[in-house]
C-alpha cells in the first residue's frame, strides 16, 4: 500500500481499517485475541465468585459491607461515556476528519483516565478503611485481581491511545493506521464490556448479598 | 448390583489374558487380585472395558494388516494409480455407529457403579442404644505418614490401618499440610486426600490380611506430596469382627508404659526427647504433630517402609533425613534435652527396647 | 536461488543476524525445529535418568529431591518446549506453502511468538543452574507447588508465562493465515488436512491457555506477591488450581495430537498414491474432537472428590471422544485399503502410529471409566497411556514429519536407511518401554516415585522398561549421526522428491524461495498439486496472477529484545520474594523498560516492508516456478 497517497472525504473508503489486507489481518487477529481475553476474564470471574467472601476463621469482611454504588455508578457512567466517545472518534475516521478523529479520542483519554483515578481512589479506600489489603484474604486477592486486571487493561488502552495520537499527529490519516485507530477503539469497547459485567457480578450481586 | 456383570468373567479372550494376569503380581498389592466388593468391581469393569477394547482391537488390526499386505507396492506394481475413492456414506455410518453403540454400552455400568462406590448413606448410622452400625476411620495424610482416628472409639494410631472384615469400613480423609492420595490397590480405587475438605467414601475388606505374606494388605500415597512422596506408604491389617473388637479393648487400655530395665531407661529419653509430638497411648483423638507410636511394637514396617528390626529403628532415628528426605522429623541433637547431642549407641538400644515393647497385639 | 544458499555465502556473524531479525515463516520454522530439538534431546536425556534410577528397587542413582526436578523438568520441557515447537516448525515450515500464501499473516509477530517461548525455555532450564529446578510434577498442584522450597517452582510459573504467551501469538497468527491468506479457489473444504488440523490446534490454544495463564499468575501471586488463592487458612482453594489446569491440560492433549493426526494424514495420502478417504469427515471429526476437547477436562480429577454427578457426567463425556477418534482411525486405513502403499520411513511413522494410538485411545477409554480410574490414576497405567498417546501419537508424527518435510526444509534427502534404523530402535523401544507400564499400575505401582522397595511384583517389569527406553535413545543417536551425514553430503533435490506430492509445497523448490510462489497459485480442488500433475501440467500449478511486484515484510530485532525485556524482568520478579536484596525490583522495571519501550519504538515507526521487483523475479527464474 502507498502510504503517501492522499485522500479526501470523497476518495476516503468506506472501511479504510479493512481496506489493506494487513488491515484485514488485524481485524480479524484482534478480534480473535479478544476472544482469548474473554476466556481469560471468564477464569477471572469464576475465581472471583468461587472465593467470594471467602477468609481466615473469622473473617468479617464481606462483599455487601465492602463496596459502595454510588461511587461504582460514578466510574461505570464515565466508562461509558468514554466508549461512547470512541464511537465518535471512529465515526470521524471513517470520515476522513482526522482533527475530530484526535479530539474525540482526547475526550475518550480524559474519561478513561478519570475512571482510573476513582478505582485507585477505591482501592485505596478499601486498604485504609478496612484493612482489606492485598494479602488479607482469598476474597481480597480474587476481588483486587479480577478488578485490578480490568483497571491495567484501562491503562494499558489509555497508553495505548496515546502513543497512537502523538505518533500520528503530523502524519494524519491514511491507510496503514486507520487499523490501528480500529483496533484500539475496539479493544476500549471490550474493556467497556467487562466493566458491565464486574459491575454486575461483583458490585450489585455483592451488594444484594 | 456389579455381581451381574460377573458373567463377564467368561468372556473369552478378557478371560484368558486375565488369567495370564491375574497370576501375576503379589496378592498384598495387586488391583488384579482384589481382595474387597470394591477393588472387585473395579476389576469387574476392567475386565468388561479390556473386553471390549480387545474387540476394537482386534477389528482394527485385521483391516490394518490385510490393508499392508494386499496394497504394498511390490504386489500391486510401480506405476499403477490406484483409483482416487473419494469416500463412502455407508461405511462411515457403521463406523460412527458401532463405537457409539460401545460407548453407550460401557456407559451404563460406568454410571451405575460411580453412584455405587459414592453410597455412603450408611455412614454414621446408630442403632437402638446409639452405638454405631458401623467402623468411621479419620485419615489424616501428613507429610510423610497417615493417621488413624476412630472417633467414636475414642483411639488413634498410625502407619497402620486396622479394620474388621465383612463390613463396610468408612473413611474421613483429609490433608494436613499438602495434598496425598489414599491407595490400597487390592481393597479399592483412591481417593484424594485434599487439604480444602473432607473425602467420604467407604471400602469393605472381604480377606483377612494374617493370610497375606506379611500380614498386610499395602496401601500407598498415590499424589506427588514431596521428597519422599514414593516413601509414603502405610500397611492395613484385616482382623475379623472378635478380633477387630480385641484389638480395639487393647488400645483403649493401652498406656505406653515400659516394661523390663533397658525399656524403662528407653522410656525416660522417650519421655525427655520425644513425647512432645509422639503419643504413647492408643486412646485419643486425631491432631498429632507426629505418629501416635501405641503399636509401634505391632508394626510391619520402620518409618513406613524398612523392614521391622530393631537396627533399621536405630538407623531411622539417628538419621531421619537420610531414610525419609523432607520428613519433619528432627535430628536427635535438636531434640528438647539434647544439646545437639545425638544419640549414643546405648541409648538408642534402650529407645529401641521401649519402642519394640510398645504392642497391644500381645494383650489382645 | 535459494535462500539457504544465499545463507551460506553469507558469514556466521551474518548468518546469525538474519535469524535473530527473521521474519520469514521458512527460517522462523528451522528456528523452532532447532531449539524444539534441542529441548527434545534435553527431556529425552531427563527421561534415561529416569529410567536409570528406576531400573532396579532402592536404586541410588539421584536422590529424593533432584529426582523430582528430574520428573517435573521432563514434562514440562517435552510437552511446552519439545512437543509444540517441533509441531510449530512444521506449521511454519508447511501451513503457509500449503495455502499458496507468501507468508503468514503477522510475520512480525511469527518471530515474537518464536522468541518468547525461546527465552521462557531458557528462563525456566536456568533453574538447573540456579538453586534447582522446579520439582512439583508438570502439574504443579497448587498445595504442594506452593509448599515447595527454593525457586524452582517460580522458574516454572515465570518461564512458563513467558513461552505461553509465545504460544497464544503463534496460535493466533496461524488462524488468522489460515482465514484470511488462503490462495484464490483454496476453500476450506480444499485445505489439506494438515492445514485443517494446525486450523483447529490453532483455536483450541486460543481458548486453552488463557486459563493456564491465569493459574499461573495466581500461583506467582501467590508465591511472590502476598495473595491467598491457593491458601487453605486464609479462604483460599487448592482445588481451583487443578480445574484451571486441566481446562488448560486437557485441550493441550488436542493441540499436540491435532497437528499430529495432520502429519499421518498427509504422510497416508503421500505414500498411498490416494486421496484420503472421507476427507469431509475427517475434517468434520477434527472440528467436533476440538470442541468435546473443552468439556472433559475432570476426567483428570475423577478422585479429587467432585461427587458421583461430575465423575458421572465427565466420564461419559469422555467416552463419546472415542467416536470421533475412531472415525479418523477407520478413513485413513481405508486411505491405505486400495492405495499403493510405498514402506518409505515416514510411511513407517505412520503405519506405526496406528496401533501404538489405538493402544493409547483404548486404555484412555478404560481410564474414562470413572470408578476403575480409581485404581488407574496417579498409577503407571496412566503414565503408560500417555506415553502411548504422545509418544505413539505425537512424537512418531514429529519423527515421520521430520523426514517427510526435511527435504521441503532443507533441500536434501535423509537417508531412508538411517530412517528405517531409526525407526526400527525407536519403535521397538518405546513398546518395551511403555507396555509393561500399564502392569505396574495393575500391579499397584504409583507414578512419580522416586524409588521402590523390591519384592512387590515390580522388579522384572521395571528393568525391561529401562531396557526399552535405551533403545529409543538408540533410535535418537542414529537419527542425529542421519542429519549429520545428510547435511555433510549435501545432495540436492527438486520440487517433489517423493515423487507423490498431492498438496502446494511440493509443487515449488525445495527449500522454497523466500517469497514461496512466484506468482500466487489457483487451486482447482483437493489435493491441488495432484490434479495439475494428472491432468499433465509441466509447472505443477495454474495461476492466479501474472508475475508482478511481491511485497516483502521488513526483518527486525525488536521481537529479540521484547523477549529478551521479559526475560531480564522475571528475573527480578523471581527475586524480589526474597526480599533481602536491593536489585529485584530495579531489574524487574528495567525489564519490562526494555519490553515496553521496543513495542513503543516498533508503534511509534511506520514499516512498509519492501517490493521485490518484477524484473528482478523475471531474471531470477527464467521460467516460472522452476529453479
Ligand atoms: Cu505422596
Ligand atoms: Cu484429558
Amino acid at each position: 500500500m502507498d502510504i503517501n497517497k492522499q485522500y479526501s472525504a470523497q476518495t476516503w473508503p468506506d472501511h479504510p481499517e479493512t481496506a489493506t489486507l494487513e488491515g484485514k489481518n488485524k481485524f480479524v487477529g484482534f478480534w480473535l485475541f479478544l476472544g482469548g481475553e474473554t476466556v481469560l476474564f471468564a477464569t477471572l470471574f469464576a475465581t472471583y465468585l468461587a472465593l467470594k467472601d471467602k477468609g481466615p476463621s473469622g473473617m468479617e469482611i464481606t462483599a455487601s459491607q465492602l463496596f459502595e454504588l454510588p461511587l461504582v455508578f460514578i466510574m461505570t457512567m464515565l466508562l461509558l461515556t468514554s466508549s461512547l466517545t470512541s464511537v465518535y472518534a471512529m465515526f470521524h475516521m471513517r470520515s476522513y476528519n482526522f482533527r475530530a478523529m484526535q479530539a474525540w479520542m482526547a475526550v475518550t483519554v480524559l474519561l478513561g483516565a478519570a475512571f482510573l483515578g476513582f478505582e485507585i481512589y477505591e482501592f485505596n479506600h478499601y486498604v485504609h478503611e478496612f484493612g482489606f489489603t492485598y494479602g488479607h484474604s482469598a476474597f481480597s486477592s480474587a476481588f483486587y485481581t479480577l478488578v485490578g486486571t480490568h483497571g491495567l487493561h484501562v491503562a494499558i488502552g489509555l497508553g495505548w491511545f496515546i502513543l497512537l495520537m502523538i505518533r500520528n499527529a503530523k502524519r494524519g490519516l491514511n491507510l496503514y493506521n486507520a487499523s490501528k485507530f480500529y483496533t484500539i477503539s475496539l479493544y476500549w469497547h471490550f474493556i467497556d464490556v467487562v466493566w458491565v459485567f464486574i459491575f454486575t457480578v461483583v458490585y450489585l450481586m455483592g451488594v444484594v448479598g | 448390583m456389579m455381581r451381574g456383570l460377573k458373567k463377564w468373567r467368561l468372556f473369552g479372550l478378557a478371560a484368558a489374558l486375565m488369567a495370564f494376569l491375574a497370576a501375576c503380581g503379589e496378592e498384598q498389592i495387586s488391583t488384579l487380585q482384589p481382595a474387597g466388593q470394591v477393588a472387585e468391581d473395579q476389576f469387574d469393569l476392567l475386565l468388561l472395558s479390556t473386553g471390549v477394547m480387545v474387540f476394537v482391537i482386534i477389528v482394527v488390526s485385521i483391516i490394518y494388516v490385510l490393508a499392508i499386505i494386499k496394497f504394498r507396492r511390490k504386489k500391486v506394481g510401480e506405476d499403477v494409480i490406484p483409483e482416487q475413492v473419494e469416500g463412502s456414506k455407508r461405511l462411515e455410518f457403521i463406523w460412527t455407529a458401532i463405537p457409539i453403540a460401545i460407548v453407550l454400552f460401557l456407559a451404563v455400568p460406568t454410571v451405575a457403579v460411580t453412584y455405587q462406590l459414592a453410597d455412603v448413606d450408611d455412614m454414621g448410622v446408630v442403632d437402638a442404644e446409639g452405638t454405631p452400625a458401623s467402623v468411621t476411620v479419620d485419615v489424616t495424610a501428613k507429610l510423610y505418614w497417615w493417621e488413624f482416628a476412630y472417633p467414636d472409639l475414642g483411639i488413634v494410631t498410625a502407619q497402620e490401618l486396622v479394620v474388621p472384615t465383612d463390613e463396610p469400613v468408612y473413611f474421613n480423609l483429609t490433608a494436613a499440610d499438602v495434598k496425598h492420595s489414599f491407595w490400597v490397590p487390592s481393597i479399592g480405587g483412591k481417593t484424594d486426600a485434599n487439604t480444602d475438605g473432607v473425602n467420604t467414601f467407604y471400602l469393605t475388606f472381604d480377606e483377612e490380611s494374617a493370610d497375606l505374606e506379611d500380614g498386610v494388605f499395602y496401601g500407598k500415597c498415590a499424589e506427588l506430596c514431596g521428597p519422599s512422596h514414593a516413601l509414603m506408604d502405610f500397611k492395613v491389617k484385616a482382623l475379623d469382627e472378635a478380633e477387630f473388637q480385641a484389638w480395639v479393648a487393647a488400645m483403649q487400655e493401652s498406656t505406653g508404659e515400659a516394661e523390663g530395665e533397658l525399656a524403662q531407661e528407653g522410656q525416660e529419653l522417650f519421655e525427655q526427647s520425644c513425647i512432645a509430638c509422639h503419643a504413647t497411648s492408643g486412646a485419643g483423638t486425631t491432631g498429632g504433630i507426629a505418629p501416635n507410636l501405641a503399636t509401634f511394637g505391632d508394626r510391619n514396617r520402620i518409618a513406613g517402609y524398612l523392614p521391622h528390626s530393631e537396627e533399621n529403628l536405630k538407623k531411622w532415628i539417628s538419621e531421619p533425613q537420610e531414610y525419609k528426605p523432607g520428613n519433619l522429623m528432627p535430628d536427635p541433637g535438636s531434640l528438647p534435652g539434647r544439646e545437639g547431642e545425638a544419640f549414643s549407641e546405648e541409648e538408642l538400644d534402650a529407645l529401641a527396647a521401649y519402642l519394640f515393647g510398645l504392642t497391644v497385639e500381645d494383650d489382645m | 536461488m535459494s535462500s539457504t544458499a544465499q545463507a551460506q555465502k553469507k558469514g556466521f556473524g551474518a548468518t546469525l543476524w538474519d535469524y535473530l531479525t527473521t521474519v520469514d515463516h521458512k527460517k522462523i520454522a528451522i528456528l523452532y525445529l532447532v531449539s524444539g530439538g534441542f529441548f527434545f534431546v534435553v527431556g529425552g536425556i531427563e527421561a534415561m535418568l529416569i529410567r536409570i534410577q528406576l531400573a532396579v528397587p532402592a536404586n541410588d542413582f539421584v536422590s529424593a529431591g533432584v529426582y523430582n526436578q528430574i520428573m517435573t523438568m521432563h514434562g514440562t520441557t517435552m510437552i511446552f518446549l519439545a512437543a509444540m515447537p517441533l509441531l510449530f516448525a512444521f506449521m511454519n515450515a508447511v501451513v503457509p506453502l500449503q495455502i499458496g500464501a507468501r507468508d503468514v499473516a503477522f510475520p512480525f509477530l511469527n518471530s515474537l511468538g518464536f522468541w518468547l517461548f525461546f527465552f521462557g525455555g531458557v528462563f525456566l532450564n536456568l533453574s538447573w543452574f540456579l538453586g534447582g529446578a522446579p520439582d512439583a510434577g508438570w502439574t504443579s498442584y497448587a498445595s504442594l507447588a506452593i509448599a515447595s522450597g527454593g525457586h524452582g517452582v517460580d522458574f516454572y510459573a515465570l518461564g512458563l508465562q513467558i513461552s505461553g504467551a509465545g504460544t497464544l501469538i503463534a496460535g493466533i497468527n496461524f488462524l488468522v493465515t489460515i482465514i484470511n491468506m488462503r490462495a484464490p479457489g483454496m476453500t476450506y473444504m480444499r485445505m489439506p488436512m494438515f492445514t485443517w488440523t494446525t486450523f483447529i490446534a490453532s483455536a483450541l490454544i486460543l481458548f486453552a491457555f488463557p486459563p493456564l495463564t491465569v493459574g499461573l499468575f495466581f500461583l506467582i501471586l501467590d508465591r511472590m506477591f502476598f495473595a491467598n488463592f491457593f491458601a487453605v487458612e486464609m479462604g483460599g482453594n487448592t482445588i481451583i488450581w487443578e480445574h484451571l489446569f486441566w481446562i488448560f491440560g486437557h485441550p493441550e492433549v488436542y493441540i499436540l495430537v491435532l497437528p499430529a493426526f495432520g502429519i499421518f494424514s498427509e504422510i497416508f495420502a503421500i505414500f498411498s498414491r490416494k486421496r484420503l478417504f472421507g476427507y469431509s469427515a475427517l475434517v468434520f471429526a477434527t472440528i467436533l474432537i476440538g470442541f468435546y476437547g473443552f468439556m472433559v477436562w475432570a476426567h483428570h480429577m475423577f478422585t479429587t472428590g467432585l461427587g458421583a454427578t461430575a465423575n458421572a457426567i465427565f466420564a461419559v463425556a469422555t467416552m463419546a471422544i472415542a467416536v470421533p477418534t475412531g472415525v479418523k482411525i477407520f478413513n485413513w486405513l481405508l486411505t491405505i485399503w486400495g492405495g499403493n502403499i510405498s514402506f518409505s520411513t515416514p510411511m513407517l511413522y505412520a503405519l506405526g502410529f496406528i496401533p501404538s494410538f489405538v493402544a493409547g485411545g483404548v486404555t484412555g477409554v478404560m481410564q474414562a471409566v470413572a470408578p476403575l480410574d480409581y485404581q488407574l490414576h496417579d498409577s503407571y497405567f496412566i503414565v503408560a497411556h500417555f506415553h502411548y498417546v504422545i509418544v505413539g501419537g505425537v512424537v512418531l508424527a514429529l519423527l515421520g514429519g521430520l523426514h517427510l518435510y526435511w527435504p521441503k526444509m532443507f533441500g536434501t534427502m535423509l537417508s531412508e536407511k538411517l530412517g528405517k534404523i531409526t525407526f526400527a530402535l525407536f519403535f521397538f523401544g518405546f513398546h518395551a518401554t511403555f507396555f509393561i507400564q500399564h502392569f505396574l499400575g495393575l500391579l499397584g505401582m504409583p507414578r512419580r516415585v522416586y524409588t521402590f522397595v523390591g519384592d512387590q511384583g515390580w522388579d522384572l517389569y521395571n528393568l525391561i522398561s529401562s531396557v526399552g527406553a535405551a533403545f529409543m535413545a538408540l533410535g535418537v543417536i542414529t537419527l542425529v549421526i542421519n542429519i549429520i551425514m545428510t547435511s555433510v553430503k549435501n545432495e540436492r533435490v527438486g520440487n517433489d522428491p517423493w515423487e507423490d506430492g498431492r498438496t502446494l509445497e511440493w509443487a515449488i523448490p525445495s527449500p522454497p524461495p523466500f517469497y514461496n510462489f512466484k506468482q500466487t497459485p489457483l487451486v482447482r480442488g483437493l489435493d491441488t498439486y495432484w490434479i495439475e500433475k494428472m491432468e499433465g501440467n509441466p509447472e505443477g500449478m495454474t495461476y492466479a496472477e501474472p508475475i508482478g511486484d511481491i511485497h516483502m515484510p521488513n526483518n527486525s530485532i525488536i521481537p529479540f529484545i521484547m523477549s529478551a525485556g521479559l526475560f531480564v524482568a522475571a528475573f527480578g520478579a523471581l527475586y524480589f520474594i526474597d526480599g533481602d536484596k536491593a536489585w529485584p525490583l530495579p531489574v524487574l522495571a528495567l525489564g519490562l523498560l526494555i519490553t515496553l519501550g521496543s513495542m513503543a519504538a516498533r508503534s511509534l515507526k511506520d514499516d512498509l516492508g519492501y517490493h521485490i521487483h518484477k524484473e528482478d523475479l523475471l531474471k531470477e527464474g527464467g521460467q516460472p516456478g522452476g529453479h
